[in-house]
């Protein structure tokens, strides 16, 4: 063949400059290099735990100069804006307790009723349509419950109990329930279906009907991923912010009526993060000592969920 | 997972909310037919102006510079800037005293602290009283035993050491009937809080805690229209909206004479202590720019219009000359000697001289 | 036999009886969704025209609109993408390729998962104390030295980028681990047998191939940020804000400029819960348009995460 068409087929490789020793140093060095920035971003999530809990703990000891932990936990009221100010937290936590409370009543035996419907139950194009539409309940906005609750869930339980006041733990409650429920459906119900069918189909050949396999059967062998499920479910609940902020009114209210208006932990923090900040004031630190608590308290729940899940996982 | 359906799913609800919103895009403008308009008074010098003007502070002042700042707004059609912030009379003092804003909203004088802060750093305030605020202390329409109201009983009532013991009306006043008082307030963190506890029991948030507290007028208006022995707190504004669901109080200084809370009343002097000047401060390095120069004389000739659209109560006509004078004239200091003067008139405020 | 067909009919209605309550129980769930999109829908729809969306907040309930709330979202969400994204990208790929199996790494991973439980309201509180701590620095450097150092963000949109941004750091983590997850083994072998360092086989193979599975998890991390409150309330975003953040775009050079970073701002959120928290009717009006266009933006958000996953995982060629 001729020199063109030589060339045109089998063109000249040029030589490999990337096996050079300079080379392949420069590549090891790039490589470490990176391997070092990746592990930096992967130790950033450490670094942000530790600022949270730095934040928390600095500005918590502040607080704790001025005011007693036995006062903060024993003494029954909270106005820290006061001219003699009271400083225990017991009111806060009982409006936070009382909700969560009263979330988990609504959201617990639907969630699960609804999760084992949806996995033992329902035909499968059922639950193919519903655990979407459920999880886009948990993707609304946590504002739009405020409103939905204030708008449209008060008014109507004011219909059924007479004498409501307009801010109310009830209203709140259920409807952090509500929005809680896919949170504990979508995860029960994952449990329950990694559960082996050879389980179930002992407990069918047994005489058993559906009911009956799914409650002796399939929740306790789930148990874990049930009990995960709920535990997120209860640090949600105590975590949650805007529709307490929103529905359940700002006042510490030390009481166990879910009708009466209550003041959250987390809405209390908003409630002063609203109006006067001066830095360095006792008001300032007493969010970060609220915040230190519910970050214990969610904390603890998270822990135990993990060994929760840890201690009773049954693996198939 | 999600999955194909699941897809079909989400895109019909958004298909259908899209589809509504864009079918209403031609949706009716809610126009304002029962808010009548305020007429704005629009002062020279507006045009060309740029920057930003950064003000914070109480937020019983807050609605009258709000409505000031966006009416400036309009006006120098956003070429400045103004945000306008809620920390509080005390948070704001605080910044301004670091330079951080122009112009500090005050429900009261400046304090010898906050004197001494803003002496530190070398900044110099003028001080401008804008309207005035009043509080009504009012009980149920079918309360028939109480016309005027002294303020030693309403401290009897409030004071911290009435908490849990005087629960009943016949413990404040013989003759009153022996019924359990409900108690309704301010909000503790609420200027309103602070302003009635200084008035009445002496010392700021110096209260007793049983009582409904809220923010919110509709709940402390519906609690005391709910209960025939409900006797509560609440600024002048939500009374004047709310006149024939509630009974005012006339409030009896000690000399005999109650003085019922009226517009007039207000202005003359006459209804006190529960009766107080709001003020801003302009730092006097700030009202150099024109832009922050123009917006406080755009407040001071809007003031009156403004504060009565929010319900609080213009000063006498006579009074806005001399407080622009000050402005103009760029006398620096406060004329309360770092105390705050509970009862002085107006005039009498405005006529002494400011001291640093 | 009597016995054994009264049981076996006992079962049989047991059965159907919680058919129906299971039944009935999801149905509570979906009503749920529908009744509370009606709501919104009725009470907001017929606000929302072009003066609402193109308006400044106002005193006034007609007047007002949600102008600067819309471009401070969509500011804000700039900015949290560009922390969240090469963060929480880099950060799944050391935990899947280079990680080894020892304490440390376990450590991280409880960590990534305690911060994805913990409540918002912690993120905007630490990003309040470490504002406080930039401003004591910089006192502290100007009563030392005299230099005046600005550290100090603020109540600005960079702030309230990056802490949304921490916020949601776990979901893209997760995401993006899942999706590096599901390529198979094959393909990173193939790769080293063809000579490839670790860094070229992430980059030239599982990162592409990860693609639609980061997509979709950063979307949803946006979906899931534009809809927080409580950290940006906890910053201070919450103050009347009637004109938008500087242009980014200037007219002279350098043409690109950052001063939106450190402008003050307000998001649709926050605008929403103002709205409510007010006593009047028209506001509350207001309000529920706010949560419609938030809504919008959400599903939107969402559906688009949906088909990008889709369309990418049909490219995939394993």
């Amino acid at each position: 063949m001729s020199q063109a068409t030589a060339e045109r087929r089998f063109p000249r490789v040029r030589p490999r400059r990337d096996t050079t020793a300079g080379a392949r140093k420069r590549r090891d060095l790039r490589e470490k290099g990176i391997g070092l920035l990746l592990f930096l971003a992967g130790a950033s999530s450490i670094l942000v735990t530790a600022a949270i809990v730095f934040v928390l703990v600095y500005e918590s000891i502040e607080f704790f100069r001025h005011v007693s932990i036995v006062e903060f936990f024993t003494e029954t009221r909270w106005t820290p804006q006061f001219a003699n100010p009271k400083y225990g937290i017991l009111p806060l936590v009982c409006g936070t307790v009382m909700t969560t409370v009263v979330a988990l009543a609504v959201a617990l035996p639907i969630g699960t009723t609804v999760a084992i419907y949806l996995s033992e139950f329902a035909p499968h194009r059922l639950r193919e349509v519903v655990k979407p539409a459920l999880e886009l309940l948990s993707a609304v906005p946590t504002v739009v419950y405020g409103y939905f609750a204030l708008q449209f869930v008060m008014p109507a339980l004011k219909y059924v109990i007479p004498g409501l006041p307009t801010f109310n733990m009830l209203s709140a409650g259920i409807v952090m329930g509500l929005m809680i429920i896919p949170y504990v459906s979508s995860l029960s119900e994952d449990a329950m279906r990694s559960v082996p069918m050879l389980l179930r189909e002992g407990s069918y050949a047994l005489g058993g009907n559906k009911f009956i396999t799914a409650i002796n059967v399939v929740v306790p062998s789930s148990l874990s991923g049930i009990g995960a499920a709920y535990i997120l479910g209860i640090s949600r609940a105590i975590g949650e912010t805007m529709i307490v902020a929103i529905a359940a009114g700002m006042q510490p209210n030390l009481t166990l009526n879910p009708t009466e208006p209550a003041a959250t932990m987390t809405a209390y923090i908003v409630q002063v993060s609203l109006g006067d900040l001066p830095h360095g004031s006792i008001g300032y630190q007493s969010i970060f000592a609220t915040g230190f608590l519910l970050f214990c308290m969610t904390l603890a729940f998270n822990v135990g969920g993990h060994i929760l899940r840890r201690k009773f996982h049954q693996a198939y | 997972m999600r999955t194909g359906s699941s897809r079909r799913l989400e895109l019909a609800t958004l298909a259908l909310v899209a589809s509504l919103a864009c079918a209403a895009g031609c949706g009716r403008d809610l126009h304002a037919n029962s808010v009548p308009v305020t007429p704005i008074v629009f002062i020279d010098g507006l045009d060309g102006l740029t920057g930003i003007v950064a003000i914070d502070g109480s937020s019983t002042v807050y609605p009258v510079t709000e409505a000031v700042a966006e009416e400036y707004q309009i006006a120098t059609r956003g070429s400045v800037r103004v945000t306008v912030g809620i920390s509080g009379t005390g948070g704001g003092f605080k910044k301004f005293a670091r330079g951080e804003i122009d112009i500090t909203n005050a429900s009261r004088p400046i304090l010898h602290q906050e004197m001494a802060a803003c002496k530190k750093n070398g900044i110099k305030y003028i001080e401008l009283p804008v309207c005035f605020d009043a509080l009504t202390v009012a009980v149920h329409p079918e309360n028939d035993w109480v016309d005027t109201i002294t303020v030693e009983e309403l401290k009897k009532i409030w004071e911290p050491a009435a908490e849990g013991k005087i629960t009943r009306w016949s413990q404040v006043r013989k003759g009153w009937p022996d019924e359990e008082i409900i108690l309704y307030g301010a909000g503790t963190d609420s200027g309103t809080f602070d302003y009635f506890t200084e008035a009445i029991v002496g010392e700021a948030k110096a209260s007793r805690g049983d009582f409904t507290a809220s923010e919110d007028d509709n709940t402390l208006v519906q609690g005391i229209e709910g209960n025939k022995y409900a006797l509560g707190y609440l600024p002048f504004a939500y009374y004047e909206s709310n006149k024939n669901r509630l009974k005012a109080l006339k409030i009896d200084q000690g000399d005999g004479n109650g003085v019922l809370p009226t517009v007039e009343n207000v202005i003359n002097g006459s209804y006190a202590p529960l009766a107080r000047p709001l003020f801003i401060y302009v730092s006097e390095k700030s009202v150099q720019r024109p832009e922050v120069e123009k917006i406080v004389e755009f407040y001071l000739a809007n003031a009156p219009a403004l504060a009565t659209e929010v319900n609080y109560i213009p000063l006498p006509d006579d009074a806005y000359p001399l407080v622009l004078k000050r402005l103009k004239d760029r006398t620096t200091g406060t004329a309360f000697g770092g105390e705050t003067d509970v009862g002085a008139s107006i005039k009498e405020l405005l006529d002494r001289t400011p001291v640093e | 036999m009597q016995d054994v067909a009264h049981f076996i009919r006992y079962r049989k209605r047991q059965d159907r009886i919680f058919n129906v309550v299971g039944a009935i129980c999801t149905l509570i769930g979906i009503l749920t969704l529908v009744v509370l999109l009606g709501d919104l829908l009725i009470d907001g729809l017929p606000r929302i025209n072009w003066q609402f969306l193109t308006s400044f907040p106002s005193r006034f309930a007609y007047r007002a609109g949600i102008l600067s709330a819309i471009v401070g979202t969509i500011c804000v969400m700039i900015v949290t993408m560009t922390a969240a994204v090469p963060l929480g990208v880099a950060a799944a790929v050391y935990l899947e390729e280079y990680a080894p199996r020892n304490r440390l790494t376990t450590i991280i991973e409880i960590n990534i998962a305690n911060l994805a439980g913990v409540p918002s309201i912690i993120y905007g509180l630490m990003a309040l104390g470490l504002i406080g701590l930039c401003a004591w620095l910089e006192a502290v450097v100007r009563d030392g030295t005299g230099w005046q150092i600005t550290l100090n963000p603020g109540r600005s949109i960079l702030t309230a980028g990056i802490t949304l941004g921490l916020l949601v750091l776990p979901i893209v983590i997760v995401t993006t681990r899942e999706a590096l997850r599901a390529i198979p083994n094959a393909i990173r072998e193939a790769s080293y047998a063809a000579g490839a360092t670790k860094w070229q086989v992430i980059r030239h193979h599982l990162l592409p191939y990860s693609m639609g599975g980061i997509a979709t998890g950063t979307i949803i991390a946006m979906s899931r940020a534009i809809g927080e409150t409580a950290p940006l309330i906890t910053i201070g975003a919450l103050t009347f804000i009637g004109f938008l953040p500087p242009s980014p775009i200037s007219s002279s050079p350098p043409f690109i400029n950052f001063d939106w970073l450190g402008s003050q701002f307000t998001v649709l959120p926050i605008q929403m819960f103002n709205w409510v928290s007010r006593p009047t009717e028209d506001f509350h009006r207001n309000a529920a348009a706010t949560g419609l266009v938030l809504i919008v933006f959400t599903l939107t958000m969402n559906a688009v995460a949906i088909v990008v996953r889709y369309r990418l995982r049909r490219k995939l060629k394993w």
